[in-house]
């Protein structure tokens, strides 16, 4: 690793307008590691001449005092983010060859601040997946491993490369996507700091749609600062998404360092599974007690709808996914493979382009929206969706400001370990995170610490609707205490 | 509720996915075990509940009804896997 790799976001930043070094020399260091790190298979197309350029052009307005505020930061992003004359696929088959002619929002802002773009990270095909082993580009290898062990483990999902290229210092910092967990997840997997903000925070513009009441982008960092930095260029109106709330944007990097003193942190004592791995037990526990000591107040809270949330989820999400994904057809763009007939077309074209997980979940949604099922299935599901919010609109009538609950039920596993049998095994991994989307609140994953396999875990924070700077504050507290975690490089 | 292989060959004919006869079973384990999955809603107590319609409460933003983008063919038929005269190609439909 080189020195300019293993600086933070906001050292890099600081570094550039000092001009210790220049922004081409930090796309340089960053090209190269992401060279050394092929066999994670974290990025799915690498943009050198693109990163070259892009870095050349910050380096001028950075000496001409034109500086934005993310001038010369590399960084990566998600194969879901349409990217102007940058091939994106979604990580599926039916998007081989698919290179937009439009830039979507989120990242058209990064570049607006000055970002530099590295390449695509890879992710499970559509972000249908809790491990990025559905990818038609092949899995992700987490930089992590258990101690002793050469067992490649998965980096969580559906935004496992941006998780890796994070952990493994190939970018600064990196996109993500998140419809039940696929940001905070990954984060949690890999030592990372990720954040789902609150639905309408950023637009979804230019996103490859999974389900559209679901959706939101977030960012990936080393530090809680850093993630604060980019959500504040990623996040804001677009005229282009009617659910992106007219809202500004507030400067949350001035909400890491401030005091906890005085909020009341609920803790969801629906949180506490059966069968809990105690390690899990307890750096939730420990995560209470940095909370308490910074001035929080805990208070015990109910959640009475939470078990039914991930259930309600796979009707909602494969509804709305089996409609989204309706589009393609062979006609407009992607994969075509010829048929006797139109419809032979259409059929043969889907089949062939979609991957497993994908073709389930759009027949899945098929079926609950399908006439007769409707009500039983869809209608059902987001009636109980209304009351999953209702627990958390109650928690915080009562004065409740964020919760904090455990991030994952588990810390990552092993490359083709889980849902080979069984599909739900694969879902279960989103039960703490599933509620928060649908719910449609920010939540933040911030690691806590690692387990006796040398493992990190993370603790979830969430908050109030639009109210990301409370767990920014909150998760920096988790982060002073935890310190950093970072995989020894084996690759 | 379960289904049987009739209504697995159904929804993927709904679906526009062709499936070959060999799959049907194994789809049809894996939807049922969906299905089981989700089961658990039906002992909740939705009666008087308002279906969730919009994730923030917020009203529907409506723009105005004018052209702001478009008259661009070619960056729209650029993906195309057939296109000819600024037409999207696909297999006849009409005799």
């Amino acid at each position: 690793m080189s020195e300019l790799t293993a600086l933070t976001l906001a050292t890099a930043r600081d570094g550039l307008k000092k001009k210790d070094f220049s922004a081409v020399e930090l796309a340089d260091a960053h090209l190269v590691a992401i060279e050394k790190a092929r066999a994670l298979n974290a990025y799915v197309l690498e943009t050198p001449e693109r990163a070259h350029a892009m870095a050349k052009a910050a380096d001028a307005r950075i000496a001409a005092g034109k500086a934005g505020p993310l001038e010369g930061i590399p960084i990566a992003v998600k194969d879901l983010f349409a990217t102007e004359g940058v091939r994106t696929t979604a990580c599926s088959h039916i998007l081989d060859n698919f290179v937009p002619t439009y830039e979507s929002t989120v990242t058209s802002q990064l570049w607006r601040d000055g970002a530099v773009l590295l390449g695509k990270t890879n992710n499970d095909e559509f972000a249908m997946g809790s491990s990025n082993e559905t990818s038609h580009f092949g899995p992700v290898t987490s930089p992590w491993r258990r101690k002793g062990s050469n067992v490649p483990l998965v980096p969580g999902g559906s935004s496992g490369g941006s998780a890796a290229a994070v952990a493994a210092h190939l970018c600064l910092g990196a996109t993500g996507t998140d419809t039940g967990g696929s940001i905070r997840q990954p984060a949690a997997f890999t030592g990372t700091v990720g954040i789902k903000p609150t639905y309408g925070r950023c637009s979804r513009w230019g996103i490859v749609a999974f389900a559209s009441s679901l959706d939101q982008a977030g960012p990936f960092a080393r530090t809680v600062r850093d993630a604060a930095i980019l959500l504040r260029s990623m996040a804001g109106p677009d005229p282009k998404d009617t659910t992106s709330a007219d809202l500004p944007v507030p400067d949350y990097e001035a909400a890491v360092g401030q005091s906890v003193k005085g909020l009341r942190i609920g803790i969801p004592k629906e949180y506490r599974l059966d069968g809990m791995p105690a390690e899990i037990e307890k750096i939730w526990q420990q995560g209470c007690d940095w909370l308490k000591a910074a001035g929080a107040e805990l208070v015990s809270v109910s959640l009475p709808h939470t078990k039914y949330a991930l259930p309600a989820y796979y009707i909602v999400a494969p509804a709305e996914c089996s409609s989204n994904l309706a589009r393609y057809d062979g006609v407009r763009y992607g994969l075509r493979v010829p048929g006797g007939d139109i419809r032979d077309m259409y059929e043969r074209t889907r089949a062939s382009g979609f991957g497993a997980e994908v073709r389930r979940r759009i027949m899945i949604g098929t079926y609950v929206l399908s006439a007769g099922y409707y009500d039983a299935y869809y209608l059902r599901a987001q009636k109980v969706r209304t009351l999953i919010r209702r627990d958390f609109e109650a928690c915080f009538k009562a004065g409740v400001h964020a919760m904090l609950t455990p991030a994952t039920p588990s810390a990552a596993f092993g490359v083709g370990e889980k849902g080979q049998a069984d599909p739900v095994e694969m879902y279960l991994n989103d039960v703490f995170t599933v509620t928060v989307n649908m719910a449609g609140l920010p939540g933040i994953a911030v690691p806590a610490g690692l387990d006796a396999q040398g493992l990190p875990l993370g603790l979830q924070l969430i908050g109030r609707p639009f109210d990301e700077e409370t767990l920014f504050a909150a998760a920096h507290v988790i982060e002073q205490a935890a310190g950093h975690f970072k995989p020894k490089p084996w690759w | 509720m379960s289904v049987d292989a009739a209504t697995v060959r159904r929804i993927a004919h709904l679906a526009r996915i062709a499936v070959e006869e060999g799959e049907v079973e194994h789809l049809q384990g894996e939807l049922n075990a969906m299905l089981a999955f989700v089961e658990q809603l039906s002992e909740v107590n939705v009666e008087g509940v308002e279906p969730m319609t919009s994730v923030t409460p917020m009203a529907m933003k409506k723009r105005h009804d004018v052209v702001t983008a478009g008259d661009d063919a070619a960056a729209v038929l650029k993906n195309a896997p057939e296109s000819a005269d600024n037409f999207f190609l696909v297999p006849k439909v009409v005799e």
